[in-house]
């Protein structure tokens, strides 16, 4: 054989090699993209833009009226950390409320009785065949921005004022005795989780069901019962009064916030619902059966039977509910509220800064995104193994 | 002595009406508060809805303009068009009801390509052509109302199918480059609300692109939409993968495929199937969320309900235009919902 067809013969057994294919493959595929960035890059030099952060110092001379203090003066990236703390405000308060909804509705769905369980899924129904924004639109335009004029409030139990300024609540603030009350309260809270663990550990130990939750009540309401017995109490109620054309005292809620908060909290509850009865029917009916047949009851069966293992069903399906839940806040920008994705569309109307602040935006919902995730992980990681 | 053989009947109580309400109603003390609370509840809430809807509501302001919300400022002349885009879909859905229930392969293989085709001939009925005498085009930026929700979602969910699969296969790729390359984008869209990504469509790219290359707002959405709803799309397509045993991928190459060819003819086929449910689960969410445009500023169904609002003639009836908006999502999601069960009962998923 001659020199040539020698090597001919491994040229083409190059190319034809696996291993030689795929990494011209990736190399291609990498060729490809860089180049496709940097047609898009001289695109945008070629427009005469700059890139660059600079602007965050500079004054953003627009007001913010919800959330921390702000001011004309104050610089751009105090504006982004309003919006990231409304954002944040909103989604907590969301994911807690959401939260109970959901489980009321998902039980209630479940319930044996005709009408509860015919009303939840009325509810879950019309929800979630709706668009979010669809719902948010109704409920700021046609029902809170509706309510009465503050003169002609609507007062319920508490007190608690509706009118189309937004709503009013009673709300609890500290007093000077707060400071003597705090580390005692603090006390309490950690003997009750000890007490609670050792229970726990008791039982499982024993491996016999042992009461927990008095012992923990009652760790808990030693100090609360002396905080209404000593005088000079710790909070006080702050009442919201109206005076003239405005509200003092209480806290309150803008209509925009409350728009924002309802309209989420209504619509993720409705996904939540489904999401916990799907858990619960999940669990085969030959467990809550067996536990009945060794003499548990209803109680323990739901507390030591379903819940544990409905509750690892729900976790996941329950995390992508909390990432919409915060990633649908910024439709508030729908309905004016100033959340992270509001601020940010004025940011970059009053600076032309549009890439940056697309930049930070993605990478707020990035994070926001990623440390609910790593949260509920750690969560269902416990519970998985717990359990086991 | 003669034996009682004669078997009792159920106490009255336990069986017909009687039964059925002392099972679901009135089963223990508890049952009757949560009964007696729910029907307090239901009368009102009932009674507050009719009175308004029909009594105090003002529905003339739908009336007036039903045409605006369905087609916006689609030219009235040429609402002809619509009407035989709608009825294409209506005797197409008919036909392939039909075909379906009967089983017969070849037709429904007929029907694939039909439905198809009716989607181009809509698309070219209501775009037209510049010069075409009898369909003068209409620019797709003109669209709006409820035509124009309806064509982003069609588009969003048929752009972003072929690029959901892409993606999915991108990402289970052994070709470490190309698998994160679709990892991370198909994890930064899924991370970041859909606002901001049509946002990017909206404003960002444009500045990327040449400047001779100007794409229309409404074309700018749907791109928008499109690389939003891959990234799901390439999630559903992967779950769909996953669910197909390894034995398949071997006994695929066993016969002497190549790689390529088992992923085509043998693995996506069966994949696609098991996604169905997930797919039009996608389809209806990305159906509502095409609402969103109203927020960069396009006439969708939405739109059309918040601008109708700010007109002078008709303020202050928002309750009764967003009510009706409501309605007609609704509707249709609750229709493509109950139509997915079905479509899931005849191809069995999750029986074979």
């Amino acid at each position: 054989m001659s020199q040539m067809a020698i090597s001919r013969r491994r040229v083409m057994g190059t190319l034809r090699d696996e291993r030689f294919l795929r990494a011209m493959g990736q190399v291609a595929f990498a060729v490809t993209v860089v180049l496709v960035a940097f047609w898009c890059l001289g695109n945008y030099q070629a427009r005469g833009l700059t890139f660059s952060f600079a602007f965050l110092q500079e004054e953003a001379s627009f007001d913010l009226a919800e959330g921390i203090a702000f001011s004309p003066v104050d610089p751009y990236w105090r504006a982004f950390v309003v919006g990231i703390l409304n954002t944040i405000k909103v989604a907590v308060l969301g994911i807690i409320m959401a939260t109970a909804l959901g489980l009321v509705a998902g039980v209630a769905r479940l319930s044996t009785n005709w009408l509860i369980s015919n009303i939840a899924s009325v509810y879950i129904e019309i929800i979630r065949n709706t668009p979010v924004l669809v719902q948010l639109f109704f409920i700021y335009f046609a029902v809170i921005l509706k309510l009465p004029e503050l003169r002609d409030r609507i007062v319920l139990p508490g007190p608690m004022f509706l009118s189309n300024r937004g709503i009013n609540l009673v709300w609890p603030r500290p007093t000077e005795a707060f400071g003597a009350w705090l580390p005692l309260w603090v006390l309490a809270m950690a003997a009750g989780i000890a007490i609670y663990a050792w229970r726990v550990r008791l039982e499982r130990r024993t491996r016999r069901p042992v009461s927990r939750l008095p012992w923990t009540i009652l760790a808990l309401a030693i100090p609360l019962i002396g905080w209404f017995v000593v005088p000079g109490n710790p909070l006080y109620a702050d009442m919201p009064a109206v005076e003239g054309l405005k509200v003092v005292g209480g806290t309150s809620m803008s209509p925009e916030f409350a728009a924002i908060l309802f309209g989420l909290v209504i619509y993720t509850g409705a996904f939540i619902a489904e999401v916990v009865r799907a858990g619960i029917m999940a669990v085969p009916k030959g467990q809550s059966e067996a536990a009945r047949a060794q003499g548990f009851t209803e109680m323990q069966i739901l507390q030591l039977v379903i819940l544990p293992q409905a509750i690892r069903i729900i976790i996941p399906p329950l995390i992508s509910q909390y990432l919409n839940l915060t990633k649908n806040s910024s439709l508030a920008i729908g309905i004016g509220f100033l959340d992270l994705y509001a601020v940010s569309n004025t940011m970059l109307n009053q600076s032309g800064r549009i890439v940056e602040v697309f930049l930070m935006i993605m990478a707020a919902y990035l994070s926001m995104s990623l440390t609910i995730s790593a949260l509920m992980n750690v969560v269902n990681r416990r519970l998985a193994l717990v359990e086991r | 002595m003669t034996v009682n053989t004669e078997v009792l009947k159920p106490p009255p109580t336990e069986v017909g009406v009687l039964g059925w309400l002392k099972k679901n109603l009135f089963g223990t003390w508890y049952d009757t508060l949560l009964t007696i609370a729910s029907v307090v509840f239901i009368t009102v809430t009932l009674r507050g809805v009719l009175v308004w809807a029909l009594r105090s509501a003002e529905w003339g302001v739908v009336r007036t303009n039903i045409k605006v919300f369905m087609v916006g400022r689609y030219p009235y002349d040429e609402i002809w068009r619509v009407w035989a885009s709608v009825g294409m879909f209506v005797v197409m859905t008919a036909v392939t009801l039909i075909v379906w229930r009967r089983e017969i392969p070849r037709i429904r293989r007929a029907v694939t390509i039909a439905w198809i085709a009716i989607l181009v001939l809509t698309i070219i009925l209501l775009k037209g052509f510049g010069d075409v005498p009898l369909i003068p085009s209409v620019p797709i930026s003109i669209w709006s109302g409820l035509l124009l929700t309806l064509a982003l979602g069609v588009v969003g969910i048929v752009a972003s199918f072929p690029i959901g699969i892409v993606l999915a296969l991108g990402r289970r790729s052994s070709l470490p480059v190309v698998k994160v390359f679709c990892t991370m984008y198909i994890e930064v869209i899924r991370g970041v609300p859909l606002i901001s990504v049509l946002f990017m469509s909206m404003l960002m790219i444009p500045l990327f692109l040449p400047p001779s290359l100007r794409l229309d707002n409404v074309l700018r959405a749907m791109v928008g939409m499109t690389l939003f709803s891959a990234a799901y799309v390439a999630e559903n397509v992967r779950g769909g993968l996953q669910a197909i045993p390894q034995g398949q991928y071997e006994a695929g190459r066993a016969v002497g495929l190549n790689e390529a060819f088992v992923m085509v003819l043998i693995v996506l086929p069966q994949a696609l199937r098991a996604m169905i449910p997930a797919i039009v689960g996608q389809f209806i969410s990305l159906y509502k969320d095409t609402s969103l445009v109203v927020i960069v500023g396009l006439l969708d169904l939405l739109g059309i309900a918040k601008a109708v609002t700010g007109q002078q003639q008709w303020i202050g009836l928002q309750k009764e235009v967003y009510a009706f908006a409501g309605i007609i999502y609704f509707v249709t999601c609750y229709a493509m919902s109950y139509a997915s069960r079905r479509l899931e009962k005849q191809l069995g998923v999750g029986e074979r």
